[in-house]
């Protein structure tokens, strides 16, 4: 998906100037409330109208201003998940998500109904009413409606930030599954630096109406390190392997990783480790009460704010730890340098 | 008690399919300036807007002098149009229709103009994206989310239409058998010596047809509120 965009627009007191080109299949539109992310993707998909300006995607012409081109909203084939369901009341689960289906050119109808109920799981649901389904499951429907109607662009506005913490990560990978299944390309907005990360492989910045930079979410994570309270965190795939006493233990690179989990869970997990819990020795250290200690090299320094982001690669592996300049000093760490690292199994958590 | 003769009973008759004909001949015109004022931003909307509402302000009795002087046989509207094409419409029953159509016409607009502006405006917005033109829309979502606030304002308008009086008596007379009304065959009644008893029947007629109605549309109302 190529996507090329210069416009100008002028609300009220907020004004969006936007000039960018964008080419990915898996692209993240990231930045804080009211700073025009909606604007832009009411703009991309024809709801709202440009003052001025052009909109390309894949080369082909969506909106002009000085060529009077303006393809309306029902023809572009870009499709959108909203942050609420908004799944139309009066139909059912079946009617809600063949009513784009049903618009779309029979040539262009790639996925169809039976392919879609698999990945999102919602086959029991189909001839219920829309008003009984519970936050998740609406919310699957909605993602299900905007993907069978065969879209060449996928806009995805904030589609997880109604939801709650736990099913937030339920949703994520029904999400993930039904792009990459039917290879849509899409376009993710948020103002949340996990969903970034885990959605999106480019991000572009925005702040208050214009893009500040595209840039890779792990770069934008990086970047955020200095300027946010918040502590950068790590986010790690991981496969259980086998269980010891209230502990999973995981591959991690060549090494192992023991988590604190009382349940006993199989299937590949999503944990957040915060950068700030993991400790780090010159020296392997005798004894100590926390569960994981990995011996790393230091790939990469970074100052973030003040305190300095290290890199550690442990294997195949990547964590990163911020530690103050001090410690920096004390430890003596450089670029290339071999450091323990000890994590305690309670730091991690559970995202999925 | 009911000592009604002939043409009272033509009288609840002609009540009943007077405001029958009035809403069932405003509904597609109702619906359709309710969808411009709340849809399309058009030019001099607050000019329709006044012009929509003002029956409900206006005396009856001026709506039906302005309609007599429309429909009228020297009338330019009746000369080039209506009596070319063999319609008359003063004094006959059709007037009556007009005449409650156009004095009932506010409260159906404003009834399905409530209901069409509940409607979330990013369910449009997602049948947009999904590739529904404007009619499509109009036809698949609007339509049937509103379909309850239309049956309101049918039934609030064809209560009114039963009570009409000022402007029915202007274009359509107060002739027995032919335009007579519940409300005009009470208005002869009254001021007619003897006809007190069959005053108070008809009254109590029309109570029990407006009770019935009104019965009838707050139990609507009540199963669109739970609803929400």
């Amino acid at each position: 998906m190529k996507l090329q965009f210069t416009v100008q627009k002028q609300l009220d007191k907020f004004s969006l100037d936007m000039d960018f080109m964008v080419e990915g299949n898996r692209i993240g539109i990231f930045g804080p409330s009211g700073c025009g992310k909606t604007t832009l993707v009411g703009l991309i998909a024809g709801l709202q109208c440009p003052d001025q300006g052009r909109i390309l995607l894949n080369g082909k012409c969506l909106f002009h201003s000085k060529e009077k081109v303006n393809i309306p909203a029902q023809h572009r084939r870009i499709s959108m998940v909203f942050q609420h369901p908004h799944l139309f009341p009066h139909l059912s689960v079946r009617g809600n998500l063949l009513y784009g289906y049903k618009r779309c050119a029979p040539n262009q109808r790639q996925i169809t109904l039976n392919n879609l109920v698999d990945v999102l799981q919602i086959g029991h649901l189909l001839d219920r009413g829309v008003n009984n389904l519970s936050g998740g499951e609406k919310q699957r429907v909605a993602i299900g409606r905007a993907v069978l109607a065969n879209p060449q662009l996928l806009i995805m506005d904030e589609p997880l930030s109604a939801l709650d913490e736990g099913l937030k990560f339920q949703i994520i990978p029904f999400l993930k599954k039904s792009c990459e299944t039917f290879a849509i390309p899409y376009l993710f907005i948020s103002h949340s630096l996990t969903e970034m990360r885990i959605m999106t492989e480019q991000v572009m910045n925005t702040v208050n109406g214009r893009i500040t930079g595209i840039l890779t979410a792990e770069e934008l994570a990086r970047n955020l390190m200095g300027k946010s309270p918040a502590p950068y965190l790590n986010l790690l795939r991981l496969k259980s392997s086998h269980r010891i006493v209230g502990m999973n233990a995981y591959r991690f690179g060549s090494s192992e990783l023991l988590i604190s989990d009382p349940g006993n869970t199989q299937e590949e997990s999503l944990y957040e480790l915060s950068s700030t819990d993991i400790i780090l020795f010159k020296r392997h250290p005798e004894a100590i009460s926390a569960r994981n200690l990995l011996q790393c090299r230091v790939s990469e320094m970074f100052s973030a704010g003040g305190r300095i982001g290290i890199e550690l690669t442990c294997g195949s592996e990547k964590l990163v730890a911020i530690i103050v300049q001090e410690a920096v000093r004390d430890l003596d760490i450089k670029i290339g340098a071999e450091v323990f690292a000890a994590i305690k199994a309670t730091a991690f958590r559970k995202l999925s | 008690m009911f000592a009604f003769n002939h043409s009272d009973y033509q009288a609840i008759l002609l009540s009943l399919k007077v405001a029958t004909f009035a809403t069932l001949l405003s509904l597609p015109f109702g619906f359709a300036v309710a969808y411009i004022m709340t849809y399309k931003k058009i030019r001099g909307r607050i000019a329709l807007d006044v012009v929509v509402n003002l029956p409900l302000t206006l005396p009856p009795v001026v709506v039906g002098y302005l309609l007599l002087l429309l429909l009228g046989q020297n009338s330019f509207f009746s000369q080039w149009v209506l009596q070319p094409l063999g319609i008359k419409l003063i004094f006959t029953w059709k007037a009556a229709v007009l005449a409650t159509a156009v004095v009932g016409f506010p409260l159906m607009v404003r009834s399905i103009r409530t209901g069409m502006e509940a409607i979330d405006e990013k369910l449009i917005q997602a049948s947009r994206i999904l590739g529904a033109g404007p009619l499509d829309t109009l036809a698949t979502i609007i339509l049937p989310l509103s379909l309850r606030s239309i049956l309101a304002g049918s039934i609030l308008m064809f209560a009114r239409g039963l009570g009409e009086f000022g402007a029915t008596i202007i274009v359509a007379g107060n002739i027995p058998g032919i335009t007579q009304t519940i409300p005009l065959a009470i208005y002869e009644y009254v001021s007619s010596p003897r006809g007190d008893m069959i005053a108070m029947s008809l009254c109590f007629v029309s109570i029990t047809i407006s009770v019935v109605v009104l019965v009838f549309h707050e139990w609507l109302s009540r199963r669109v509120s739970r609803r929400d």
